[in-house]
């Protein structure tokens, strides 16, 4: 195998988040390591608190860590100047969050192209690429609207359309059905099984079971740490069977 | 399976074995593929020894058997409609085991619900997956639904131990 394909996408050595000192000392992201490969989907859920958010804006350079070090395709993100960060924030990594972040200003296709428009490409480019995911993402229609008159599980997918228009490594999301009904849910979990057979690498922080159980693998956090993990591909159909009282 | 599912199924019409299969199996999609074909049978076998069903000459003189209700069966249908049944989940085994494992120090509770989680999650992901591949408003889409809000609630009780289990440990 060549070394590209050896490398994880991301990886994270050793890494710690502290706040205060002394007696109010908060160690919010405790000693993580971890390996994400490209294609995969991983997610990690565990209680409010725990330190899953702050792990995220560690892996997307969001924040810098107070110790270990953080590798995107093999080279340090945790100790560059803040110039790299921010180009490499454009073109490498893009965020989903809770509360979607759109310029209310803007169109739904104009919150897309924007990224891209940041990222170096074309003005015709970045519109092109931007109607072409509003298409595929089911929203050819109301490219044309506002985010508010748009409902909360199309305003995510113009989210995710926008994370995507710039054709980063690995797409973050940060608690992406917290703001969602069930219905409009279900409508995002359908989107990330699109993008993970797409083969976007991807990485979800929630505490929502129906989107973990959307990735190939589980990591559990508690106090700042990755307590357990697991790989969910490989299912139990069968056994599906006895919760509804078809088998034994 | 209970005899009364099966029984039911014949109140709409008489029908062969292989009907009742067919209905069986578009009701449950991916998760009637778990059932034993010989199930419905053997079923439909013990039904007609208890007098709930008769055989039926078929209209098309094959030697399929129609099966039909008698009105003994007819009668056991209507009270097992109007009865109140729900499956019940074993959650205090569960709590049970935490319980004893953290007092006898047998293994961390923790542990035990992560394991618990794992499995718990690895099942809704099949379902959910199940769920997305069925035409919409299915009979078996409806099911599997079922299936995804169970488990969810089951995960979310999973959520409650694993903080409250935090909480004891850490002596707060």
């Amino acid at each position: 195998m060549s070394k590209a394909a050896d490398t994880p996408v991301l990886r994270a050595r050793g890494l710690r988040k502290e706040y205060g000192k002394g007696e109010g000392l908060v160690r919010a992201v405790d000693g993580v390591d971890l390996d994400i490969r490209a294609g995969e989907t991983v997610a990690i859920m565990g209680p409010s608190g725990c330190g899953k958010s702050t792990l995220l804006h560690l892996l997307g350079g969001l924040d810098r860590p107070s110790g270990g070090e953080v590798l995107l395709n093999g080279r340090r993100i945790d100790d560059i100047s803040e110039k790299s960060l921010a180009r490499m924030r454009r073109t490498d990594v893009s965020y989903v969050f809770q509360s979607f972040h759109l310029m209310e200003e803007l169109t739904a296709v104009e919150n897309v192209e924007l990224s891209a428009l940041l990222a170096g490409r074309s003005p015709r480019a970045a519109r092109r690429r931007a109607e072409q995911l509003l298409d595929q993402l089911g929203l050819a229609e109301r490219m044309r609207f506002l985010p508010s008159a748009l409902s909360g599980g199309q305003r995510q997918r113009v989210a995710v359309a926008r994370a995507l228009s710039n054709e980063p490594l690995i797409v973050l999301a940060d608690e992406p059905t917290g703001n969602l009904d069930s219905a409009a849910t279900l409508d995002v979990l359908q989107l990330f099984n699109e993008l993970h057979e797409y083969g976007q690498t991807l990485v979800i922080v929630t505490h929502d079971a129906r989107i973990a159980a959307t990735a190939d693998r589980m990591f559990a956090m508690r106090d700042g740490a990755l307590v357990d993990q697991t790989r969910l591909t490989g299912g139990t159909t069968g056994k599906l069977g006895a919760l509804v009282g078809l088998e034994d | 399976m209970q005899q009364e599912v099966v029984l039911a199924m014949l109140a709409k019409e008489p029908s062969h074995g292989y009907e009742l299969r067919a209905r069986l199996r578009d009701a449950l999609g991916p998760l009637g593929d778990a059932m034993n074909a010989g199930h419905i049978y053997v079923t439909l076998t013990r039904l007609e020894k208890a007098g709930l069903v008769a055989v039926e000459a078929s209209a098309d003189r094959s030697d399929r058997k129609v099966y039909a209700l008698t009105p003994d069966g007819q009668q056991r249908v209507a009270e097992w409609i109007a009865e109140v049944s729900w499956p019940k989940p074993d959650l205090a085994e569960f709590h049970l085991k935490l319980l004893a494992a953290a007092s006898a120090g047998l293994a961390d509770p923790l542990t035990i619900v992560d394991t618990q989680r794992r499995e718990l999650l690895r099942r809704l992901r099949d379902a959910q997956r199940a769920a997305m591949a069925e035409p919409e408003r299915s009979n078996a889409a409806l099911l599997l639904e079922g299936i995804v809000l169970r488990l969810q609630a089951d995960l979310r009780w999973l959520e409650a131990c694993e903080q409250n289990w935090t909480q004891r440990r850490s002596g707060s």
